[in-house]
C-alpha cells in the first residue's frame, strides 16, 4: 500500500487525516468503531486552563450542506485532559494535538505551560472559535491581534505551534502572514464560517446563542480558495480542512496547498469516512504512481 | 465487542401509521443483539449531513430486527419516510442507555405522541406489570394501541379533543392507576406533570428527553441537558451518551 506519511513541523503523521478539534471529543467515542491508529492525529477537544460549562442548548442544527454548532468550548480544563485523558490517547498509536482555547493571553500561556511537559505532539492555538464571548476568536481577525497572541504564546510553548486561522476575515492571507512572522510552526484552516438560521414559527434562532459556526461539505470550495490563497504567503505548513469528505476532496485541498488534513464534520454522517478517505488517497496514489503525498502539495496549475 | 455501531442495515417493513407517523423495521442483526429498551439509532438520510436520532420502539434479536416509530418533523424526517421496505438505511445503533428495569415492579407508561414507540419494547418486558397511560391529539393520532395490548400492558388512552379514549390529559388516567415506578416520554409539560405524580406517590420516575444531537455517541457535545448533580450543581451532560434516559430528580426542570 502507499506511503501515506507527512511531516508537519517537525511531526510526522502516518496519514495525512488527523480529527477536527471539536468533532472528536478526546478519541474515546470513536475508538468503539476503529483503532485510532488508523488516524495521523486527533485535534482534541478544545481545552482552556479552568473547566467551561459550554453553551445552553440547541446547540447544533442541520444547514444545507453541513451544519451549525455553538458548543461554546464546554471542556474539562487542561488538569483533568492532562489526567485523564491524556494518558490514553497517548497510547493509542497517533498523534496527539492539543487544542488551546482561552479568554485572555495569559489563560493561552498558562494553558501551554501545563502542556510542555507532557506527552502532546503539537499545540493547535484556538483563535477562531465564533461560539464564546471571549474564547479566542477576538485574538483572530485583526492580523495585530493574530501578531500578539502567536507571539506571546510562543514565548512559552515548547511543542511544535500552529495557529488555527478563522475563515471570518477579509484576508486570510494576511492572517497566515501574521502567525508566521510572529513564530507559528504550521498553520491550520479554516475553522467554522459564522452563520445562522432560525425558525420560522417562533421567529427565533434555531441554535440559542443565535448565531453558529457552520461547518460541512459547502465549506469546501471556501476552504480551498483561502488555503489556496494562504499558501502562496507563507512557508510554514498548513493543514487543511472544512468540508473534507471524500478522498477526492482531500486530493483537491492537496493540490491547493495543505500539507495535512483535518476532517470533522463528515465524521457524523459517517463514522468510518476517515478509513475510507485514507484507503481512496492509498488507491489514487498507487494509480498515478505517486510516490510521497508532498508531490500533492500546492500542486494546483491555476490559469 | 462493540458498544455500538454504524452498518448497513436492510428495510424489511416500511408502512405509514398515520398522516405523518411512520414504521420500520430494520434488518440489523449485530445492533438488534446489543439494544435494549430506550437506546436510540443515529438514521442516515442521503443527502444530508446529519443523521436523524430515533429511539428504537421494538427489538427483536431472533428476528435481528430494529423497529423504528417516527414523525415526520423536517426535512431529514421528510426524506427518511420515502424510503421503501427493500431499501438499505445506514444506521448506528444502540444509542444511549436504556430505561432501568425491574422487571418485578408494576410501572406506569406515560407517553404522548410521538413520545410513545419508545415506551413499547419496555412494555414487551414487562408484560402484565405495565400500564400504559397514552395521549394523543385526536383520534386519527392514535398509534401502537394494539401493540402494547399485545404486549400484554393495560392500556389507557387520552386524546386532546376527546375523539378517542380519555378527553384530557394522560396524567389525569394515570391517577387512578397503582405503580411502583415510572418511565415517560414526550412532550415537557407532560413529563413535568408525571414527574409531580411520581414525586406525590414517592416511587421513581425516568424519562427519555430529545434534544438536537450530532455524534449521538458523546464526542462533540452538541445535545446538552442542563443536569444536577449529586452534590446539587448544574451542569451541561448529554442526551446522547448521558441519556436519552434520565432520572427525573437529576434534571434541571
Amino acid at each position: 500500500m502507499a506511503d501515506l506519511r507527512v511531516t508537519v513541523a517537525g511531526v510526522e503523521f502516518q496519514n495525512p487525516l488527523i480529527a477536527a478539534s471539536g468533532t472528536f471529543g478526546f478519541g474515546r467515542e470513536y475508538n468503539e468503531f476503529y483503532p485510532l491508529s488508523v488516524l495521523g492525529g486527533i485535534s482534541c477537544k478544545g481545552i482552556t486552563i479552568k473547566e467551561r460549562p459550554g453553551n445552553p442548548p440547541p446547540r447544533v442544527t442541520e444547514a444545507p450542506g453541513g451544519m451549525l454548532n455553538a458548543v461554546g468550548l464546554q471542556n474539562p480544563g487542561v488538569d483533568h485532559f492532562i489526567q485523564h485523558d491524556l494518558p490514553w490517547l497517548s497510547k493509542q498509536g497517533t498523534k496527539i494535538i492539543a487544542n488551546v482555547a482561552g479568554n485572555a493571553p495569559e489563560d493561552y500561556c498558562a494553558t501551554v505551560e501545563k502542556l510542555n511537559d507532557t506527552c502532546v505532539d503539537m499545540i493547535e492555538l484556538n483563535i477562531s472559535c465564533p461560539n464564546v464571548k471571549q474564547g479566542g476568536v477576538q485574538f483572530g481577525t485583526t492580523t495585530e491581534g493574530v501578531y500578539g497572541i502567536t507571539s506571546q504564546v510562543r514565548k512559552h510553548c515548547k511543542k511544535p505551534l500552529m495557529v488555527k486561522l478563522s475563515p471570518n476575515v477579509t484576508d486570510i492571507a494576511e492572517m497566515a502572514v501574521a502567525a508566521e512572522s510572529a513564530g507559528a510552526d504550521a498553520i491550520s484552516m479554516i475553522n467554522t464560517l459564522t452563520g445562522m438560521r432560525i425558525d420560522i414559527r417562533t421567529r427565533r434562532p434555531i441554535i440559542k446563542n443565535n448565531t453558529g459556526g457552520f461547518s460541512g461539505p459547502a465549506l469546501l470550495p471556501i476552504a480551498l480558495r483561502m488555503v489556496w490563497q494562504a499558501s502562496q504567503k507563507v512557508k510554514i505548513p498548513i493543514v487543511g480542512l472544512g468540508g473534507i469528505s471524500t478522498w477526492q476532496d482531500a486530493v483537491e485541498m492537496l493540490l491547493a496547498g495543505a500539507t495535512a488534513l483535518q476532517i470533522g464534520t463528515v465524521l457524523f454522517t459517517d463514522p468510518y469516512a476517515p478509513i475510507k478517505i485514507a484507503e481512496g488517497l492509498a488507491q489514487f496514489m498507487d494509480e498515478n504512481g505517486i510516490q510521497s503525498l508532498s508531490e500533492l502539495t500546492g500542486g494546483v496549475k491555476p490559469w | 465487542m462493540k458498544r455500538y455501531d454504524s452498518v448497513l442495515g436492510s428495510l424489511r417493513r416500511a408502512d405509514r401509521l398515520t398522516a405523518d407517523v411512520y414504521d420500520f423495521v430494520v434488518e440489523c442483526p449485530q445492533l438488534a443483539a446489543l439494544a435494549v429498551p430506550g437506546q436510540f439509532a443515529q438514521l442516515y438520510v442521503p443527502g444530508h449531513t446529519l443523521r436523524r436520532p430515533i429511539s428504537i420502539c421494538g427489538i427483536d434479536r431472533q428476528a435481528g430486527t430494529l423497529r423504528f416509530v417516527f414523525q415526520v418533523r423536517g426535512q431529514g424526517t421528510a426524506d427518511l419516510a420515502r424510503l421503501q421496505a427493500g431499501d438499505q438505511l445506514e444506521l448506528l445503533a444502540p444509542l444511549g442507555n436504556g430505561f432501568p428495569l425491574d422487571k418485578g415492579k408494576r410501572t406506569l407508561l406515560v407517553g404522548g405522541g410521538i413520545g410513545v414507540p419508545p415506551l413499547l419494547g419496555l412494555a414487551a418486558e414487562l408484560g402484565e406489570n405495565a400500564v400504559a397511560a397514552l395521549g394523543f391529539r385526536n383520534r386519527d393520532a392514535v398509534i401502537l394501541e394494539q401493540d402494547f395490548q399485545a404486549a400484554g400492558a393495560k392500556v389507557l388512552i387520552a386524546t386532546d379533543d376527546g375523539s378517542y379514549g380519555h378527553h384530557g390529559l394522560v396524567t389525569q388516567l394515570a391517577e387512578g392507576e397503582e405503580f411502583q415506578q415510572v418511565c415517560a416520554c414526550g412532550p415537557l409539560p407532560m413529563l413535568k406533570a408525571v414527574k409531580a405524580l411520581a414525586e406525590q406517590r414517592g416511587v421513581p420516575c425516568y424519562v427519555s428527553l430529545e434534544e438536537r444531537m450530532a455524534c449521538g455517541i458523546g464526542a462533540c457535545l452538541g445535545c446538552a441537558v442542563a443536569l444536577r448533580g449529586e452534590d446539587g450543581a448544574e451542569y451541561f451532560g448529554h442526551v446522547c451518551k448521558d441519556g436519552p434516559v434520565f432520572d427525573s430528580r437529576r434534571v434541571v426542570w
